[in-house]
Parts: C-alpha cells; structure tokens; sequence
C-alpha cells in the first residue's frame, strides 16, 4: 500500500512536503492507521506524531486520513484506504509543530473560555451533590467527548476565527455544564456567549457530526444552547 | 464574550433572529409576487400600478425592502468577517456595503412611494 505522509520539520525544511512511502501490509489483516504510522517509524523514526492510549480513549492521535478527520488508532485500513493508497495530513487549520503533530494552543483556549467545571456557591452537602436519574441523563451524549480536537479542525468557521468561535468540541462542553442541574452560573455562562462569534459562527455545516470518533453530536448541542438564550432574552 | 461594533445587533442571537425573520419576510414577498404574476396573464400596467397603490402592498414592500437591506447586512458582515482578514480592509468593506445599502433603500421607497 502506497503511504503519502504530511512531513515538516523546523530545523531542516523550508516548507512541508508529501512523502510518499510503500507499506507492506500483512495478508489478512485489518491493521489501524496507528499500526501503519508505527511500521513507518520503525523504517523511518524521525516520523512524528502523537498517540498514548490506542484504544480511542485519549484522543492524542486525531489526524485527517485521506481526506477525513478521525483517531488513528481506531480506524481501521477497510474504512478509509481508497485505490491502495492513504493520504495522512495533520488536523487542519492548526500550526504544524512537525509532521503529524499539531499546536493545539487555540483549541485549548476556547475550551478554557466556557469554563470547564462546576461552578456552584451553595455549601456543600457533607458528601456530595445528588442528581435524579433523569438530570444525570442529560449529560450523555455530553460528557463523553475526549477533546480529539478531530471535529473542530473539520469546521471551516473554526478556520477563519479560531481565536473568536468557540467551535464544536467546546460548544459541546459549554452545553454539558449549562445541562448540568449542579451548576449555579447558568445565567453567567449564557451572558458569556451571546455574541456573533461565541456560538453564533455555527452555520450548520455539521463537518463535527461527521467527524467525531466518539458519535457525538455537537451541532444539536449548539442547537441547544441558541434555544436557551432565545429563552432568556425573547 | 467576543466584542463586536460593526454587526447589525451587536448581539449574536439579536443578529441570527433578524436573518431568520427576514428570510421569512423575504420568502413571502416572493412567492406573493410570483403567484400574483401567474395567477393574472394579461397583466395591464393599471392592474399592475393598482396593486403596488394599495397600502397594504406599499407596507408589505417596504417590509420586504428593509429586510433585503437588514439580511444583506447581516450576510455580508459575516462574510466579510470570515475571509477579510486585515482590519482596515474589512471596515472599508463593511462601510461601502453599508452605503449601498442604505442607498438602495432610499431609492426603493423613492420608487414604490413615487416621492
Ligand atoms: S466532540 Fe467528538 S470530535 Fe469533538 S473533540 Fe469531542 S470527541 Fe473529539
């Protein structure tokens, strides 16, 4: 199988460029893209990129594989190997660091902005804060998202105003606490995102739902979202 | 928070809600006339002045009017703010397509009010 890997490397390159390897495959076996990068490197081991888990639980390994983003290591070679050959770029519209690996500075900020966590000023209970069944359900579909950044470097929105959209992946967070019956700051958190840019950048294109290993869907969170400010300020 | 001076509302949902609205507006106003046009083949200029005399149609027109020019501001805002990446260059837009767009709305009521 013909392999066209993104490389770049700083000290040496002036501009990145496609290298175009040949895999040999192992007859009758369905490798994951992360087998192939690891048999690349054991040819080659200056070919960089990230991984930890390989399991799809980390979400180090998010790459755009002939075309579409995704995890590597769950991905396996039948579902994206077109005409014997596999095309591995970086996440788009990130800064390359080098080869596969990206600066995920940007994406990392716009998840700082929703703030992340429970806010709550009612003291404590002496053991914890209960929820009901039902409040609890609320955040599936939620809670799961491993931050891959896969789906908002498939958004074109994120890619002209990564410093002002929040994108995908954090909007979907910003919806897990505004869903979340522990948290307090409700009101503050819709105050924080009624701009044009925030949330309102979505235009419905759904690259995320697509894209996103886990089978989330933040499209309909954002939905969510523009319903609850639509409901505080009609 | 993402501050913003030049969109129509100033507010994102203020902003989506106008688009929305408008498209609607818009839409109608289409579909009136189009059916209007079907609807009367031998259309004579007296019929034709006669329906935009009715107050109804001018009121009806002026909404549709303002709504091209409210949509189209939305629109090109966001579309200059997407890919017009040096801030001069996209206030200079932004202003020119504010001129042109007030301008096409003085001159349509001019048109329908006959002023
Ligand atoms: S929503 Fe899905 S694609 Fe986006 S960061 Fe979370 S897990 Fe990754």
């Amino acid at each position: 199988m013909l392999v066209s890997i993104y490389r770049y490397n700083s000290e040496k390159d002036n501009v990145p460029y496609m290298e175009d390897v040949n895999v040999d495959i192992p007859e009758g076996k369905d490798l994951m893209v992360l087998d192939v990068l690891h048999l690349l490197k054991a040819e080659d081991s200056s070919v960089t990129y990230r991984r930890s888990c390989r399991e799809g639980v980390c979400g180090s390994d998010g790459l755009n594989m002939n075309g579409k983003n995704g995890l590597a290591c769950i991905t396996p070679l039948s579902e994206v190997v077109k005409k014997d050959k596999l095309v591995l770029r970086p996440l788009p519209g990130l800064p390359v660091i080098r080869d596969l690996v990206v600066d995920m500075s940007m994406f990392y900020k716009q998840y700082e902005k929703i703030k992340p966590f429970l806010v709550n000023d009612t003291p404590p209970p002496a053991i914890e804060r209960l929820q009901s069944p039902e409040e609890r359900e609320k955040l599936d579909g939620l809670y799961e998202c491993i931050l891959c950044a896969c789906c908002s470097t498939a958004c074109p929105s994120f890619w002209w105003n990564p410093d002002k959209f929040i994108g995908p992946s954090g909007l979907l967070q910003a919806y897990r606490f505004l869903a979340d019956s522990r948290d307090t700051s409700t009101a503050e958190r819709l105050a924080d995102l009624d701009d044009p840019f925030s949330v309102f950048r979505c235009r419905g294109i759904m690259n995320c739902v697509s894209v996103c290993p886990k089978g989330l869907n933040p499209t309909k969170a954002i939905g969510h979202i523009r319903g609850m400010l639509m409901q505080r300020s009609t | 928070m993402v501050a913003s001076v030049t969109s129509l509302g100033r507010n994102g949902l203020y902003d989506w809600l106008i688009q929305r609205v408008t498209a609607v507006i818009l839409a109608s106003y289409t579909v009136f006339l189009l059916g209007y046009l079907v609807l009367s083949p031998d259309l004579t200029f007296a019929q034709w002045s006669g329906l935009f005399g009715h107050t109804a149609m001018r009121i009806f027109s002026l909404l549709a009017l303002l709504s091209i020019g409210a949509h189209a501001w939305v629109g090109l805002w966001t579309i200059s703010t997407d890919y017009i990446k040096p801030a001069g260059i996209r206030v200079c837009f932004q202003a020119a397509c504010g001129v042109v767009m007030f301008a096409y709305v003085v001159w349509g009521v001019e048109i329908l009010w006959g002023l």
